[in-house]
Parts: structure tokens; C-alpha cells; sequence
């Protein structure tokens, strides 16, 4: 499997990379919205992607609007690991078309969790 | 008095007469059975009481139980060590067979009988599986709203079980287990905690039940979940516990326990079913009463 990693934090996008390669997914990363919409505009063999909310150049709000436009994209799993905390900002996501969101900080439990709800294949082997 | 080595600071050991106070205390109210290996966890568990209590350590917290009659300090030491963690649709996949298999087949099969469902969390703790069996119910199953739906939820421990009546969750418990799209519907955000809203919390009702000493009337049970409560008891507890709860189960009624746990070699009146990846425990024929 394959997972695009979209934060702008290079110690977030190691913790995230840790878990999943973890979970055998090989992982691209992302550094800023327009990348990574560059990226999944490009390559179309992706079974999830994690979207932070605050990034440069585009907003995760704005790469999940993006991305759900694209017909080749519509069923990608899409899951926001994000700091905003605000109900509204989670019912913004949703509408948006993100499938799950995962508040910072949170645990690799937490995480796995959400795959499982995505419907990814995880070894529940808790780390 | 703590010990110190190189700025660390570890606290004073419990020793073995005091260990085996707080075993016996946690042994008379809840029959939970504490060996040697939890030392570290009585620690943990016990210094936001002493805390609380202003009690300068764990130690002295024992002590001070000690030359004194029961009350309610001991009550709270009892509940601290006793109350276990869970999360919102906890290993998840008892959850989905619920959805899936289970409560359609319970609903196929009464359609025109009595049109009644019971299901009971036993050892509820903070409230998550309720009420995530309600949000199912309330999600999946909009029919039942003309049947006769019970969601009983108890706990021995009544600080849990306030908690969870309460229905208040921090961003870490909401974070655990709930499907985002659960939790924009049916809670709303006060700063950093989410409640639940009434329509979910009262579909569930609570009450306080110690499962080796309690014999409540309750109609009879269609699946009752007891999930990571046998693992705390001895052999002869869990025997009499699974025999107690038993009887409370209507005829084909499904037990559901932790996933590390099995009524295997306990009691074999139970016998193994598996639905998609979960695996309960239904009451063989004839053995209900």
C-alpha cells in the first residue's frame, strides 16, 4: 500500500512515516499544499493520503476540495491530522469530503484506529 | 522520604505488608484479584489520589488508610485501582459485526414477535460502549424506535459511572475510537470537552452493579457485553461471574467479552460464535436458566 504524507512539519511527517512504514506502507511526503496536489494530480496509485490543515501555498481545506474535484481521485482515502480542534473546522472537513480527522497530538492507537474506520487493512500489533 | 539518583526522582517502594492491604481492600469491594505484578500499577493509579488527598506519597497514603476505619478515601483508592481505561467503538470490529449480522438477525427474527431488544454493558466504565451501541442503534436501526430498546449500562465504580452519565468527553477520548462523522452529528464542543447530546444519552440507562455480589431484575438480555472485566479476577470469580450473567441471557443471547478473554475452560454452557473478525459467546440450547 501507499500513503501520501501531506505536513509542512518534518518532525510530524517522521512520526507519520514511522507508523506506516511500520504498517508496510511505502510513504511520499508532502511539505506544502500545491505539492502535494501536484503529486496526487500525477500519480493516481495512492490508498490513502494524511492532509494536515495549516500548510503553505494551500490549505488542507483547500487540497481536500481539490482533490474530491478530480474524478480519479474521488474515492481516495483521505484523513486530516491537524491541530485546528474547532467543531466547526471538523464539519468543514467532512463537507468538504474528508473520510476522517484526527486531532494533534494523538497516539499510534488513535491512528490505527482511524485506518481501520478507512477500511485499511491494519495489524492491530499496538507498537 | 523519596530517593534520588542523578536528578531522578523514584517513588518509595511499596512494601509487602502494605501491598497487600490495598489487595485485600481492592479484593473485599470488588473481588478483583491484584497480584505481585501490579505494585507499578497501584503506584500509578494511586498518586493523583494521594494528590488529591494532599498525601505527600503513595506510601503514606496506605498508612493513613491503614489506621483508619472505611471511608471514603478508601473508596476512592479502591476506585482508582479498579476503573480501567476504554474508547468509543473499542477493536472496533464487535462493533461492525453488531451492525452487520447481529442486531439484523435479532430484528429478522422478532419482527413478529415481541419486538423487544435488550442489551446490557456491564463494566461500562466511563461510558463509551453504550453509547456506541446507541449510535449504532440510532444510525443503523431507525426502526427500532416502535420497538421496546433497552441499553443498560452499569459499573462498580460510581465515580465512573457519573462520568459517564454525564456524557462529557476531553478531545483524547473523542479522538479514540469516534468516527468524525459521529462526532460532528451527535456531540457539541464546550472549549476543549464534547458532550454528548441528550438524544444519545438517554437511550442509555446507568446503574451501579458489582457483578460477584449484585442480583438485579432485569428483563431478559439479548447481548450483553462484558468486555476486559474477567481478566481482573481469579479462576473461581470468573466461573461465578460468567454463571451469574448467564442467567440474565434470553435463549440464543450473545455474550460479548474482551478480546483477550474466552469462556473457554470456564464454562462450556457458552459456545463460540464468530461474526466477520469477532468472536462472541452464545449460550448453548438448554443451558440459559
Amino acid at each position: 500500500m501507499r500513503a501520501l504524507i501531506i505536513d509542512d512539519s518534518r518532525a510530524m511527517r517522521t512520526i507519520l512515516r514511522g507508523i506506516l512504514v511500520s504498517l508496510d506502507f511505502d510513504v511520499v511526503e508532502a511539505a506544502d499544499g500545491r505539492q502535494a496536489v501536484g503529486i496526487l494530480t500525477e500519480d493516481h496509485d495512492f490508498d490513502l493520503a494524511l492532509v494536515d490543515w495549516n500548510l503553505p501555498e494551500m490549505s488542507g481545506l483547500e487540497i481536500v476540495t481539490e482533490v474530491r474535484k478530480n474524478p480519479r481521485l474521488a474515492s481516495l482515502p483521505l484523513l486530516m491530522v491537524t491541530t485546528e480542534t474547532e467543531f466547526e473546522r471538523v464539519a468543514q472537513a467532512l463537507q468538504a469530503g474528508a473520510n476522517e480527522y484526527i486531532m494533534k497530538p494523538f497516539d499510534r492507537g488513535m491512528l490505527l484506529d482511524k485506518l481501520v474506520m478507512l477500511g485499511i487493512p491494519v495489524e492491530t500489533k499496538k507498537a | 522520604m523519596k530517593k534520588e539518583t542523578h536528578g531522578i526522582q523514584f517513588p518509595e517502594p511499596i512494601d509487602g505488608s502494605d501491598f497487600d492491604y490495598i489487595r485485600d481492600l481492592v479484593k473485599d469491594h470488588t473481588s478483583i484479584a491484584l497480584d505481585n505484578s501490579k505494585v507499578y500499577l497501584v503506584n500509578a493509579r494511586l498518586l493523583p489520589v494521594a494528590r488529591d488527598a494532599g498525601i505527600e506519597s503513595v506510601v503514606a497514603l496506605i498508612r493513613h488508610l491503614r489506621s483508619r476505619p472505611f471511608g471514603d478515601l478508601h473508596y476512592r483508592t479502591v476506585e482508582a485501582i479498579v476503573t480501567t481505561e476504554t474508547s468509543f467503538f473499542r477493536d472496533f470490529f464487535p462493533f461492525e459485526a453488531l451492525r452487520q449480522e447481529v442486531i439484523p438477525e435479532i430484528i429478522a427474527e422478532q419482527r413478529g414477535g415481541s419486538r423487544s431488544l435488550t442489551i446490557w454493558s456491564a463494566g461500562c466504565s466511563s461510558g463509551q460502549e453504550p453509547y456506541s451501541i446507541a449510535m449504532i442503534l440510532r444510525e443503523a436501526f431507525p426502526q427500532l424506535a416502535t420497538w421496546s430498546t433497552r441499553i443498560l449500562a452499569s459499573d462498580v465504580s460510581r465515580a465512573m459511572l457519573e462520568k459517564s452519565k454525564a456524557g462529557v468527553y476531553s478531545q483524547t477520548e473523542i479522538n479514540r475510537g469516534l468516527p468524525a462523522s459521529l462526532l460532528v452529528k451527535y456531540f457539541r464542543q464546550n472549549q476543549t470537552s464534547w458532550t454528548l447530546n441528550d438524544e444519545v444519552r438517554n437511550m442509555v440507562s446507568f446503574f451501579h452493579h458489582n457483578l460477584t455480589r449484585d442480583l438485579p431484575v432485569l428483563p431478559p438480555v439479548d447481548i450483553l457485553a462484558m468486555r476486559n472485566v474477567l481478566i481482573y479476577f481469579d479462576v473461581e470469580t470468573k466461573r461465578l461471574v460468567l454463571d451469574r450473567i448467564r442467567r440474565y441471557l434470553r435463549p440464543g443471547g450473545l455474550l460479548i467479552l474482551g478480546t483477550a478473554e474466552t469462556t473457554l475452560n470456564l464454562d462450556e454452557r457458552f459456545e463460540r460464535v464468530r461474526f466477520g473478525r469477532a468472536v462472541f459467546y452464545r449460550v448453548r440450547n438448554s443451558e440459559t436458566r
